[in-house]
């Protein structure tokens, strides 16, 4: 046991912070651990377990990339299903993945909205009131690759008009596209595309 | 629902994790002792000194300072130089150039600032390097730094760290090397580990291989500068990205690999990928809050502190909440009515959204999954006063530092309201403290409110990207996100490619990081070799619920009112206006929209 401490000076302690060499050696440290054994152990490891998901979720038809299951594509044409507006470069480029960053009380936000709700009011012969909001906005990343269950079903009679199905069958083929669970119900846009294509071109 | 799953999760996970976090940085004995021959290799190549008993030599809190400070300076440093020159390093497989001066000295001390405000885009930007090396690293050691700071404060209020004998040793804080090591080893990196599988799991790329080019289902038709071009492929950048993004989350540091942040679908695939990254963003800052009160042997006190600021982040997410789920504006008899999604994700919703926005801004996280520039104006003043407070949990360790100058504040003015000595934990609170603690106050306002002033008087400076009210709401978001180096951002703000945006910000940024660590470092080292005075019935309590009703006042009246009028001009006005409109006015012709918007949108600045 040591002496009552009550009356012993106060031991030396370091006010130096360290030297060159100790600050030298930290930062090699710091960047070889955190910047390099860490993100290249997990790295790997989570490659090795989940090898799909490690490599961007592509979707791989006859031996082509057909697109990511996680990031939309622009569709224009009448047999597709079309998603959200995109301010990613000229329209889901992961690349220039980004917002419009406009606020609600900016004029060019007013009337890029009023372009688009004219527009799908237009193509699919509804009412602007019936127009679900994810239609006319902008995700923030520009990549959105889901509309919402609404935004699907106004869409549905064009698409069936367009490839000769019956609205019966688009419905089941967007209820099949359609994510739910937690988070929002959501319907993917590519997948529900490419369904299509494979059951009737 | 989401909402009451986060907070609940959260809460079971941080009690245990915060125990432990006390018990190893007491030097207890823990399951992660198995780490100790690892450790101990790290303190060698260190050149750690240990006292007879075995202890690692203690510093002053001078010693202490300068350890953080000089280390900081050389990782920054070498960061820096890497993003210059990220060019011709290796590890850059799509071959991305070098960053100019500015951009590099920004980015680095924004990383080493634990800030990760993002100039940048990562995708196109940074090369795999860097992203690993320079930004990974980062991410990993200055929440460690953060947490040091934390518990070498809370050793000073204790009196000094506890030697062998368990008798506190006046002007003792504890050794920085050690500090950093055991809570990167024991804590950041096995946690982040974890997250980065799970991650990994719901879809986030994780690999070193180049970006992968898909063929487009439908190939489109572009005008450019009225020449058509045919787009027939989709580049998707991946990456070494989910051990970036756990870290990320888990550290409080908020910068992502992609532009748009946790937004982007491979930042952030699934709701599940979403409810794990905002659990991680509030778990350790939750946890340091059950380490504290364990840690100072005063769990009454952790409970007050864990009171106040689960109130404010209640009643911000509760805000957020509400003020998105109304119908954007712009909207108004175009769509149907339905929550703000104007820079959301369909997958999240207007609700995910808001509370990670609530959750973020409280941390000095900064990570955003939906496009704060684009959320209602009151929305977006829940999120600077999450900011403007900056200890709502707060970022690792520095969220009890920054109310830890209040708690120091609120001693003196009770003691002085009921005529008695203030006093913390027994020890005097006298001049020298006080003048340090106000020159940290003062510092909040002086920064935040002078650099938006001046970048609104100078017009070429402004770069807004929206007009009217929002404009000056970008601006004043953009110094007040790095004052918190919290790191989002409301992105129209052009500053990616302005010098002024950029020096200034760094400027800001190291002072806002080093002065409100520091500060609280010498009061805590200034306290522990004062004599402790007896507690008696005569003692201000500081772990009573009127000391914590006094604390929140003092606060909110402090931080709040130097910035009232700010966000009157801003958000509020604009919530104003935008309410009185009739819905059938279109907003074009609104006269009040009169300044100048610069040309061009900055894609890269989405993610900041």
């Amino acid at each position: 046991m040591t002496t009552s401490n009550e009356s012993t000076p106060t031991p030396a302690f370091d006010s130096s912070g360290g030297s060159v060499r100790t600050w030298l050696t930290f930062t090699a440290l710091t960047f070889a651990l955190g910047g390099l054994l860490y993100p290249t152990v997990t790295t790997l490891i989570g490659g090795a377990l989940f090898p799909a998901q490690a490599n961007g979720s592509l979707i791989v038809q006859n031996g082509k990339v057909v697109g990511s299951a996680l990031i939309g594509q622009t569709f224009s044409a009448e047999r597709y299903f079309i998603g959200r507006p995109s301010a990613a470069g000229s329209g889901y480029d992961p690349r220039a993945a980004s917002g419009s960053n406009l606020a609600g009380s900016n004029p060019a936000l007013r009337k890029r909205v009023q372009a688009d709700s004219a527009a799908i009011a237009g193509r699919e012969g509804v009412q602007a009131p019936q127009i679900p909001a994810d239609l006319v906005t902008a995700s923030g990343s520009g990549l959105d690759p889901h509309i919402s269950p609404q935004g699907a079903a106004i869409q549905v009679e064009r698409v069936a008009k367009a490839r000769n199905l019956s609205a019966e069958q688009v419905r089941s083929a967007v209820s099949a596209a359609t994510e739910s669970g937690l988070g929002q119900p959501r319907v993917n846009v590519l997948e529900l595309n490419l369904a299509l294509d494979a059951a009737k071109p | 629902m989401t909402i009451f799953l986060t907070y609940a999760t959260v809460l079971l996970l941080a009690w245990p994790l915060g125990l432990y976090i006390a018990r190893f940085m007491r030097g207890e004995g823990t399951f992660s002792d198995v780490l100790n021959p690892v450790e101990r290799s790290f303190y060698r190549l260190l050149g750690v000194r240990f006292n007879a008993d075995g202890s690692a030599q203690g510093m002053t809190w001078q010693g202490y300072a300068k350890a953080l400070l000089f280390s900081n300076l050389f990782v920054g440093l070498i960061a820096l130089l890497i993003f210059a020159f990220q060019g011709t390093l290796p590890l850059n497989p799509d071959k991305v150039a070098n960053m100019p001066w500015w951009l590099s000295l920004n980015t680095a001390a924004s990383f080493i600032t634990n800030t990760n405000w993002q100039n940048y885009s990562g995708q196109s930007q940074l090369s795999y390097l860097s992203q690993m090396v320079g930004i990974t690293a980062l991410q990993v050691m200055t929440p460690a730094a953060g947490m040091a700071v934390m518990f070498a404060l809370l050793r000073g209020l204790m009196g000094g760290q506890a030697g062998r004998d368990g008798q506190p040793q006046a002007g003792n804080l504890g050794n920085y090397w050690v500090d950093v090591t055991r809570l990167s080893t024991r804590l950041l990196v096995p946690v982040a580990f974890v997250v980065a599988l799970l991650l990994t799991w719901q879809g986030v790329p994780s690999t070193f291989s180049s970006a992968k080019t898909a063929n487009l289902v439908e190939a489109q038709t572009i005008t450019v500068d009225k020449e058509a071009t045919t787009v027939s492929t989709q580049t998707i950048p991946v990456g070494p990205v989910a051990a970036l993004v756990a870290i990320k989350q888990i550290g409080t540091n908020g910068g992502g690999w992609y532009g748009p942040n946790s937004a982007t679908p491979l930042e952030n695939p699934t709701p599940l990928s979403n409810l794990i990254q905002c659990i991680s963003i509030i778990l350790i800052p939750v946890a340091l809050i059950f380490a504290l009160g364990a840690f100072l042997r005063r769990p009454r006190f952790g409970v007050m502190i864990m009171g106040i600021m689960s109130v404010m982040s209640a009643a911000l997410t509760f805000a957020a909440v509400m003020a998105e789920r109304a119908s954007n504006p712009a909207l108004a008899g175009l769509a149907a009515a339905g929550g703000n999604l104007e820079g959301k994700e369909v997958r999240f919703g207007s609700d995910a959204t808001a509370l990670w926005a609530a959750l973020t801004t409280g941390t000095s996280n900064g990570s955003v999954n939906g496009m704060h520039d684009s959320f209602s104006a009151l929305g977006g003043v829940t999120a600077q006063i999450s900011m403007f407070l900056n200890d709502i949990y707060g970022g690792v360790g520095v969220g009890f530092i920054n109310m830890f100058v209040f708690v120091v504040l609120t001693v003196f003015i009770a003691g002085l309201m009921v005529g008695r000595t203030p006093e913390l934990f027994g020890r005097k609170i006298e001049v020298r403290e006080m003048k340090i603690a106000s020159i940290v106050i003062l510092l909040q306002p002086l920064l935040i409110l002078g650099l938006t002033a001046f970048s609104l008087a100078t017009p070429s400076l402004t770069a807004n990207l929206n007009p009217g009210f929002h404009g000056l709401s970008e601006v004043l978001y953009a110094f007040n996100s790095m004052y918190a180096n919290n790191g989002s951002a409301f992105a129209g703000l052009g500053t990616g490619s302005s010098v002024w945006y950029n020096v200034a910000g760094a400027c800001e940024l190291i002072l806002a990081r080093y002065l409100p660590i520091i500060g609280p470092l010498a009061i805590a080292g200034l306290l522990s070799v004062k004599k402790v005075s007896p507690e008696t019935s005569g003692t201000l309590r500081v772990d009573t619920p009127v000391f914590a009703t006094t604390l929140l006042t003092v606060m909110l009246l402090l931080q709040l009112l130097n910035f009232a009028p700010a966000l009157v001009l801003g958000g509020v006005s604009e919530h104003l206006v935008g309410s009185v409109k009739p819905v059938t006015t279109p907003a074009a012709t609104r006269p009040a929209q009169t300044r100048p918007t610069p040309p061009q949108l900055v894609l890269n600045g989405a993610s900041k």
